[in-house]
């Protein structure tokens, strides 16, 4: 090695003069190479870059497709929601009035029932009624002839006498009634 | 320190060592490449990922950023080439046993800059036909009593200093870091094999100084691969566009 230092220095050769030979074979190795670069080396790694690129925005048009139609279920979703809301509400709402109705009509059915009961009520009285006034004034007159008989029997001057027919009789209308009741 | 050459270093004929690296630096790349790239899985492998990742630093990081546009794509072949076939032949440089930067031989690099002064050349004529030419060299918005100057600057810089200093960038930072390394690795043979102890230890400290060298070196390696490619897009995109330049 120093030798070689040594030779180059002392045989005063230039450095700056090329070696044609080597010239050649840097020029044949760089063209072997760059043929082999241009047709197999670039295609290759360009057409793996292509894929690739490809493939990535496959991909993100996918999750960007798959974005959408989330998006548009989650639109989808709130609608029906919504919907659904408002159908609870129009429900609720009717249930509401139909609850109204029925207890107005309840109502309605229970002053009609009552007012029927009332008048049914009265009707029955003032037949009763009716039944006793025609009873009693045949009987008043059957009694008021009755004790009218027996004022007239006894001495009507006997105050105390009259008292007692007065008793008597009362007592015994007393017992008729009783009777009657039975 | 390393393999020995094949033929020594400077001889005009005869199969090298250098011409062996490149050769098989062609093998090296193309082998990774298709490899990696043979599958195209959508969910890439680790081979197939780091192959990916290598093609998009070149394909998005230089050929994107710089040329852009919707034409880009033509140019990323030539630039994943330049890139990748610089990186591995550099590299070598900081492979033990190898350790001979393919590009510290001048030839390589006049050979690759030459590919590209004639590519960006044919770029900016057939875009804007032989009007290329001057709108390469005359700048827009100067005053007419400056032109005398700058035309004459413009076309010195672009069409005669720029490929010499894009191969020439290339070739001294590996021939420098080429030669620093084996300076470093000679040095210390020498003062490892001196009588004096204390001679003898300083040794150490070239072998630190040397380890960092080496790891600058790496660096650079890597760096210029990559400045090389990236002035390539900046030729190309400025031949592109020479009408907004």
């Amino acid at each position: 090695m120093n030798q070689l230092i040594i030779s180059a220095a002392t045989e005063g050769t230039n450095p700056l003069v090329p070696n044609p030979w080597e010239m050649l074979v840097v020029f044949a190795g760089f063209a072997v190479l760059m043929f082999i670069v241009v047709k197999y080396v670039v295609p290759m790694f360009e057409k793996t870059f292509a894929e690739r690129a490809e493939a990535i925005e496959g991909g993100i048009a996918k999750a960007e497709k798959a974005q959408a139609e989330a998006s548009a279920a989650l639109e989808e979703y709130k609608q029906q929601l919504t919907d659904a809301r408002a159908e609870a509400n129009r429900i609720r709402e009717e249930a509401r009035a139909e609850g109204a109705q029925i207890l107005a009509d309840l109502k309605e059915k229970a002053a009609v029932e009552s007012a029927r009961i009332t008048a049914q009520a009265h009707a029955a009285i003032q037949s009763e009624r009716q039944a006793a006034v025609v009873s009693l004034r045949t009987e008043v007159g059957t009694l008021a002839t009755t004790l009218a008989g027996r004022i007239v029997g006894e001495s009507l001057e006997d105050d105390a006498r009259s008292a007692r027919v007065v008793d008597r009789f009362l007592a015994d209308l007393e017992n008729q009634n009783a009777g009657a009741a039975k | 320190m390393h393999l020995p050459a094949i033929v020594p270093w400077g001889a005009a004929d005869g199969f090298s060592k250098q011409m062996l690296l490149v050769i098989l630096s062609v093998v090296i790349i193309a082998t990774f490449f298709l490899l990696a790239a043979r599958k195209g899985q959508l969910v890439p492998g680790k081979m197939q990922f780091a192959g990916e990742a290598a093609y998009g630093f070149v394909r998005n990081g230089i050929a994107k950023d710089i040329i852009g546009g919707k034409d880009f794509m033509k140019y990323v072949p030539l630039l994943f080439t330049l890139f990748f076939f610089i990186l591995v032949n550099n590299i070598y440089g900081a492979i033990p046993l190898i350790q001979l930067p393919s590009f510290s031989h001048v030839g390589g690099a006049y050979v690759l800059a030459g590919i590209v002064y004639v590519t960006w050349i044919a770029i900016g004529v057939k875009k804007n036909g032989l009007k290329y030419f001057k709108l390469a060299t005359v700048p827009t918005g100067v005053p007419v009593y400056i032109l005398p100057i700058v035309i004459p600057i413009e076309i010195i810089s672009n069409f005669l200093v720029r490929p010499v200093t894009h191969s020439l960038r290339l070739f001294a930072t590996m021939l420098a870091g080429h030669l620093i390394v084996m300076i470093a690795g000679s040095g210390i043979e020498f003062l490892v094999m001196q009588e004096n102890i204390l001679l003898k230890g300083t040794s150490v400290l070239v072998l630190g100084g040397a380890i960092a060298m080496y790891m600058l070196e790496a660096l650079i390696m890597a760096l210029q691969a990559y400045v090389f490619t990236l002035l390539t897009a900046i030729y190309i995109e400025g031949a592109l566009h020479a009408d907004s330049h």
